[in-house]
């Protein structure tokens, strides 16, 4: 195939992943987001599977066995446990806006500037020349498909492909990646990207497997037939001398770690997390994908190896020297695609969280904290951000350039891989420890990341460098013959192989200086704060109180002004208005109050991360020293409020169950009613009140175990009585919406009205004698029955007479019941010699939750529906209400109900 | 010890807050409504005022005005605790004078908590 060709299908591939990227970006803004879905969340994590997956698990499968296998039963062992750690992990970042696993750790150990310094730097060294033997893929898989194979790095600086593959896929890195300043720091065009990657790389992978396996044998038993003949292959597929289960445990180990722990893991798995609910599909998902992924590996492996092991050709490269060999162009077309696929995503996604890295916890960190910054830097601040990250993103891809022009030639994939594993792995006790023991302290992060640090270079960088820079007795002899200090048999130990007693003697010293430091040294106030935020952060993320340690006093126009520099004028001022009207009142020139500040410090920790957000807003603010004791007592404030709240939750479960019918009733409603927004705040004010009662007076009796019996008894009673008045407004609210919606049909019968008035003033004869009333009832027709609903009309006169009741006074009241005919309608009238109501409210009175209020003090003490809910009824029925009365004259309410 | 004055036409309300700054060590006169409020404000010259919003003959509002109108009562306090809780309700609540809006339903802890933060002498 010529190169030409090649170019053109690489740049055509790259020009779709843009438009892809940039519909989904499109889509975002529009509200109808392809992300927030657990199918792409998924995808995106198969970033995993770089080119060393593509060509290189082939080829260790020749030189290695099964032990291609680990580094993807690792992830699949692991996958469980997200939902306790990942799961952690992601709600933390969003709490606390981290945006890269330097972050973490610098913000879990009292946002500590040199700690991000310190992951970033080994981030970078680790992930470089993983970075670079992914431009290696590309390079190769390039020079075997155009037959220039075995030259690929020949020939000028400009005449090498890799060097404008590399150019090319900067310029995408930067479109995608670094383009505007956000506090999420998420990029859905660059992740929809990756995820359409993920599934180009799986179809290529599994369609040479299956040309392979079914085209050139005949199927995979034919295959493993055939290789069981070759002594070389049968060798590495039996357990013997040479292959020991310590290998096995410290790769899969290894890779348990590294699939939650590379930066660019973490960056699709935790920053551009859309939800946690994604995470219980992914659990299974991503085993899924590596399971179907590995299928042909082995097919793959053996069948290279029967067709091409005589031929001069890297078994890295079987994947696409088969299709080749055998004339398929096409499908050795898909299957540099695939690796491409693989490759790109893996630089692209690595290099961006490489510079958010270096951008929040290298520069700003260092930039802020120099007390000129604002001055010189201030009106720029968020395109001088993004700018170092471009640059950086540069340097980053410059710097794997030549690092894969210079000295990766020498490495295989897989190597080079795993070596970086194991520098991402050093973060583990630190994080791990971070998220589940509060003692877990700076000290001890700083001591086992250093020691874990040196001895990874030690025991695996140091061997790289021989026999290049180092003479090959170091690995032989030992440094000064110093034999039990050989970097590859540390302490004379020789049963595992290289790798895996690097991964063993560095995790051994980091864990052992974790906890030596965490145990031995003090933690100060921030950190414990941080710490237990962390820990704790299910209990406490609910709660905004949860972070209100900041003791600083903060002007409210000097946060305004910082946020300003980074998200514009419009967003800051939006941003502090919001904040303000919602909790806590300010004008610009009040300081903020606790919360607030921590507020924007979390904003701008989204941007420009935690370290130098703390510096920031420490810049402006007039710190007071706050003791350790004042943090443990402001976070046993916020926990014991927490446990009072979960009480008074399991108590009123029933209430909420309530609440809840009362809001699905709502939503009903707002579609019939057009006063529907009224309606709403007038419910929610009066479901406040007596819920307002109910709390104080729980919470008092929580709070207060040494109060007199009476008290006790009158709270307690108090609390019933309006948990009954709750439950009576909710079970009206419930009844009008029925009959407005529809959903009630009456229950129509032969009833007489005159039994129905008797049973009604039967019910309520407690009221009526309590108040001394006395009450008549006259029939001027004799029975007449109509179709009616019985219930439903007695709960009418029900309201009506309790009304009547209501606003007589005691001891002189009279009400009169009377029940006539009116041409087609029976009437029943009801009328009291009560308080009375001006005609400027008769018609006032039927709406809902309109209330008189008398001379008497009390308020009303009804929902306000009752009315409303009779006129309702009469008028389902065919009738109607009507109220005549005048102010200090009483009232007659007058039910028609037509008889057929 | 400070002299509080609580208005509410919700008389459980008034139980509870009665109790609760009774528990706390103050001096507590309650009032069912504005006019009765406005009574014991002459009477007594408050250090803080737990009023509602929404009460028959006098509206917090229009006390709250009152009290800032009362050149004795420079020190005093106001704090609203209403069932409404939408922006502009707290928003004239703030242009009405009071120190603090706090919406029903409320935490009585975090109502001491905010009132003793609010009654902490400057500095």
């Amino acid at each position: 195939m010529n190169s030409l060709t090649l170019i053109v299908c690489s740049l055509l591939y790259l020009s779709l992943l843009f438009l892809i990227a940039y519909w989904a970006e499109h889509r975002t803004h529009t509200r109808r987001s392809l992300v927030n879905n657990p199918y792409v969340y998924s995808l995106s994590l198969a970033v995993y599977c770089t080119a060393w997956t593509f060509y290189g698990s082939v080829g260790r499968a020749v030189s290695h066995g099964m032990q291609f296998l680990t580094v993807y039963i690792g992830p699949t062992l692991a996958a469980p446990l997200w939902w306790l750690i990942l799961r952690k992990i992601i709600r933390i970042c969003k709490a606390q806006r981290i945006t890269s696993i330097a972050d973490f750790i610098s913000a879990r150990y009292g946002k500590n500037r040199g700690l991000g310094v310190f992951v970033t730097g080994l981030c970078v060294a680790g992930i470089i020349p993983y970075i670079s033997i992914q431009i290696k893929a590309i390079a190769t898989s390039f020079s075997v498909l155009s037959g220039q194979a075995g030259n690929a790095s020949e020939g000028l600086f400009l005449g090498d492909q890799a060097f404008y593959i590399t150019l090319v896929l900067t310029i995408f890195t930067i479109l995608f990646g670094a383009r505007t300043l956000e506090a999420t720091e998420r990029h859905e065009g660059l992740v929809t990207a990756v995820a359409f990657e993920s599934l180009v790389k799986l179809v290529a992978f599994v369609a040479v497997g299956l040309f392979v396996t079914f085209g050139l044998f005949n199927g995979p038993t034919d295959i493993f037939q055939q290789a069981r003949a070759i002594p070389a292959l049968r060798q590495q597929f039996t357990f013997g001398p040479g292959h020991t289960s310590g290998d096995w445990f410290w790769n899969i180990l290894l890779s348990m770690v590294a699939v939650l722990f590379l930066p660019r893991q973490f960056q699709v798995a935790v920053v551009e997390n859309t939800s946690e609910k994604h995470l219980d599909k992914a659990i299974w998902l991503f085993p899924l994908y590596l399971f179907v992924i590995n299928i042909f590996v082995l097919p793959l492996a053996f069948g290279g190896h029967i067709l091409l092991g005589d031929l001069p050709i890297d078994a890295d490269n079987y994947v696409l020297a088969l299709p080749v060999q055998y004339g398929r162009e096409g499908l050795a077309l898909l299957a540099y695609i695939g690796g491409f696929s693989a490759a790109t995503s893996m630089i692209i996604v690595e290099t961006i969280a490489l510079s958010v890295m270096v951008s929040n916890n290298v520069v700003m960190p260092f930039l802020v904290s120099r007390s000129n910054w604002q001055n010189r830097f201030g009106a720029v601040s968020s395109t001088f951000v993004i700018n170092i990250r471009r640059l950086t993103i540069v340097l980053f891809l410059v710097l794997a350039y030549i690092y894969y022009r210079t000295v990766s030639q020498q490495f295989s994939l897989v190597s080079v891989g795993l070596i970086s594993f194991a520098a991402v792995a050093q973060f583990t006790p630190a994080i791990i420890g971070g998220i589940f023991w509060k003692e877990g302290n700076r000290a001890g992060a700083r001591l086992g990341l250093y020691a874990g640090t040196a001895m990874w270079f030690y025991t695996l960088i140091l061997p790289t460098l021989v026999p290049g820079l180092l003479p090959p007795t170091l690995l032989t002899e030992g440094p000064w013959g110093i034999g039990f200090l050989r970097p590859q048999n540390l302490f004379g130990q020789t049963d595992l192989e290289p790798l895996a007693q690097g991964i063993f003697w560095s995790l051994l010293v980091n864990v052992l200086g974790y906890l030596w430091g965490s145990i031995n040294r003090p933690q100060s106030a921030l950190e414990h704060n941080q710490a237990v935020l962390f820990v704790d952060i299910f209990r406490l993320s609910r709660s905004d109180e949860s972070s209100v340690v900041w003791k600083g006093k903060v002007v409210v126009s000097e946060l305004q002004r910082l946020l300003t520099t980074f998200f514009g004028a419009d967003w800051a001022n939006r941003v502090i208005e919001r904040y303000t009207s919602r909790h806590a009142p300010a004008t610009p020139t009040s300081y903020a109050d606790a919360r607030l500040v921590t507020y924007c410090e979390k904003l701008l920790a989204g941007a420009i991360g935690t370290a130098s957000a703390r510096t920031l807003v420490a810049s402006i603010a007039k710190e007071e020293t706050i003791s350790v004791d004042e943090v443990i007592r402001i976070l046993k404030t916020s926990q014991e409020l927490l446990s009072v709240n979960r009480e008074l939750k399991r108590k009123s479960t029933e209430l909420e169950q309530m609440a809840q019918q009362l809001s699905e009733a709502n939503e009903r409603l707002q579609a019939a009613d057009l006063n529907k927004a009224e309606f709403l705040s007038t419910i929610t004010h009066e479901v406040r009140t007596p819920i307002t009662s109910v709390r104080a007076l729980a919470e008092i009796l929580y709070d207060t175990p040494d109060m007199n019996d009476h008290s006790r008894q009158q709270f307690l009673g108090t609390i019933i009585r309006e948990s009954e008045r709750l439950t009576r407004l909710i079970n009206q609210v419930l009844d009008l919406e029925r009959f407005e919606s529809g959903r009630l049909q009456l229950q129509l019968e032969p009833v007489l009205l005159r039994d129905i008035v008797r049973q009604a003033i039967d019910t309520i004869q407690q009221l009526i004698r309590e108040k001394n009333i006395s009450i008549t009832v006259q029939h001027d027709i004799p029975p007449t029955p109509v179709r009616a609903d019985h219930d439903r009309l007695m709960q009418v006169f029900i309201n009506l007479l309790s009304n009547a009741v209501k606003f007589c006074e005691p001891n002189q009241g009279r009400i009169a019941v009377l029940t006539s005919a009116d041409g087609p309608n029976l009437i029943v009238s009801i009328t009291d010699n009560g308080v009375g109501i001006d005609p400027a409210y008769h018609e006032l009175i039927f709406d809902k939750f309109y209330q008189l209020h008398h001379k008497t003090r009390d308020k009303p003490t009804g929902s306000g529906l009752g009315l409303a809910i009779s006129r309702k009824i009469a008028e389902l029925h065919g009738g109607s209400i009507r109220v005549e009365s005048q102010l200090g004259q009483g009232a007659t309410f007058t039910v028609r109900i037509p008889v057929d | 010890m400070l002299t509080v004055v609580i208005a509410d036409d919700e008389p459980n309300i008034l139980l509870s807050l009665e109790f609760l700054m009774k528990k706390e060590g103050h001096r507590v006169f309650i009032a069912r409504d504005g006019a009765e409020a406005q009574e014991l404000i002459d009477a007594e010259k408050p250090d803080l005022l737990l009023l509602d919003v929404m009460m028959p003959k006098m509206n917090g509002h229009e006390l709250c005005r009152y009290v800032r109108a009362q050149p004795d009562l420079n020190h005093a306090k106001v704090i609203f605790l209403s069932a409404r809780s939408k922006e502009a309700d707290v928003q004239a609540g703030y242009e009405a004078g009071a120190n603090l809006y706090i919406p029903k339903p409320f935490s009585t802890r975090d109502l001491v908590s905010r009132i003793n933060q609010l009654m902490k002498p400057v500095g």
